[in-house]
């Protein structure tokens, strides 16, 4: 979901240009205060991996595929402020060197796949954690259930921004349908592959786990 | 940095690179979502051409060799390479900025 130069006038990619920007450089500072020194190479690993599974474009449909946009696996992963500046490296290299995503257009994709893909989608999986019974098994669950919504969360992103300034006649309200309608089916993908990656990681080193941490935290607050 | 945490990231690696170079070997080549909505309903032609098309990584493949699969798999590692170098620079930097506050170093 790489929006490319053109589908957004100039005015309103510049817009969230500088709201991306400043959104950045507030993430770093916060994952400054809570990164410790060993989650340093982690994170850069979670960046890479996103990078390599975003290349791998699953069928979704007849005639359409779908790939991990991975906000709420890294945000899982690492937290959620890391895992916006994981999604906005990612996205830079995709546009500067693989001519994937506008290089205007990247304001506006660091505030969908980001904004509201990790850190939007970490507060969904922040969410689902207090509603599931309190077991370690829930952690992946609830990663997996909020990867899926945050796809159509992202795309809702899509469509403000194509609201406020599209270049296409196109109805808003067919552009909302279609993006609602193909992004839920893409987040089913989305929320399987973050299931498994986090029950991966989790089974073998729990420590490293942003996301298990809330889940200890939350366990702790119910037996107190 | 324990020796088990070099294991798990070196793990970590192994599975990155075998995504890169063996998996999006399958990757669908039909349009993504957003791709896909743009065509159906008429606005993909709004979309101008990206800026940095001659680039040697440009859409995914390089042309290092003459087979699109190895070149393909070269520019993913390449990718991987270049997002795991400036994601380990930033969150270094992010780390090192918080810790040196509120004296600014510069190098």
């Amino acid at each position: 979901m790489h929006i490319p130069d053109g589908f957004i006038n100039g005015a309103t990619a510049a817009g969230f240009g500088v709201a991306a920007a400043g959104g950045l450089g507030a993430a770093i500072r916060q994952t400054g205060k809570y990164l410790s020194e060993r989650q340093v190479p982690l994170a850069g690993l979670v960046a890479a991996f996103v990078f390599a599974a975003q290349m791998v474009n699953f069928p979704v449909v007849s005639g359409m595929s779908g790939h991990l946009l991975g906000g709420v696996l890294a945000a899982v992963l690492v937290g959620p402020w890391a895992g916006f500046v994981v999604l906005s490296v990612v996205l830079f290299v995709q546009s500067l060197f693989f001519a994937d995503g506008g290089l205007t257009a990247l304001g506006l994709n660091i505030v969908n796949l980001g904004f509201l893909g990790a850190v939007g989608g970490y507060a969904v999986y922040r969410t689902l954690l207090r509603l599931l019974p309190k077991r370690s098994r829930s952690t992946v669950l609830a990663a997996g259930i909020a990867a899926g919504i945050a796809v159509p969360l992202a795309a809702m992103g899509f469509v403000l921004q194509y609201a406020i300034g599209g270049t296409s006649d196109v109805s808003l309200q067919v552009v909302f349908t279609a993006m609602m309608g193909t992004h839920i089916l893409i987040g089913i993908g989305e929320g399987v592959i973050t299931a498994m990656v986090v029950a991966a990681v989790v089974s073998s080193r729990p420590d490293l786990v942003y996301g298990v941490a809330e889940y200890t935290g939350l366990r702790t607050e119910a037996m107190t | 940095m324990s020796g088990n945490n070099r294991r798990f990231l070196l793990g970590g690696i192994v599975v990155t690179l075998l995504v890169a170079v063996v998996v999006t070997q399958f990757s669908s080549s039909d349009p993504d979502g957003l791709e896909y909505v743009a065509e159906q309903e008429g606005f993909a032609d709004t979309a101008e051409e990206h800026d940095l098309t001659e680039g040697p990584l440009a859409d995914y493949t390089t042309d290092v060799t003459s087979n699109s699969r190895a070149n393909t798999a070269i520019a993913a590692v390449a990718g991987v390479g270049l997002t795991l170098i400036i994601g380990y620079g930033v969150f270094w930097l992010a780390r090192r900025s918080n810790r040196s506050r509120p004296e600014s170093t510069t190098r």
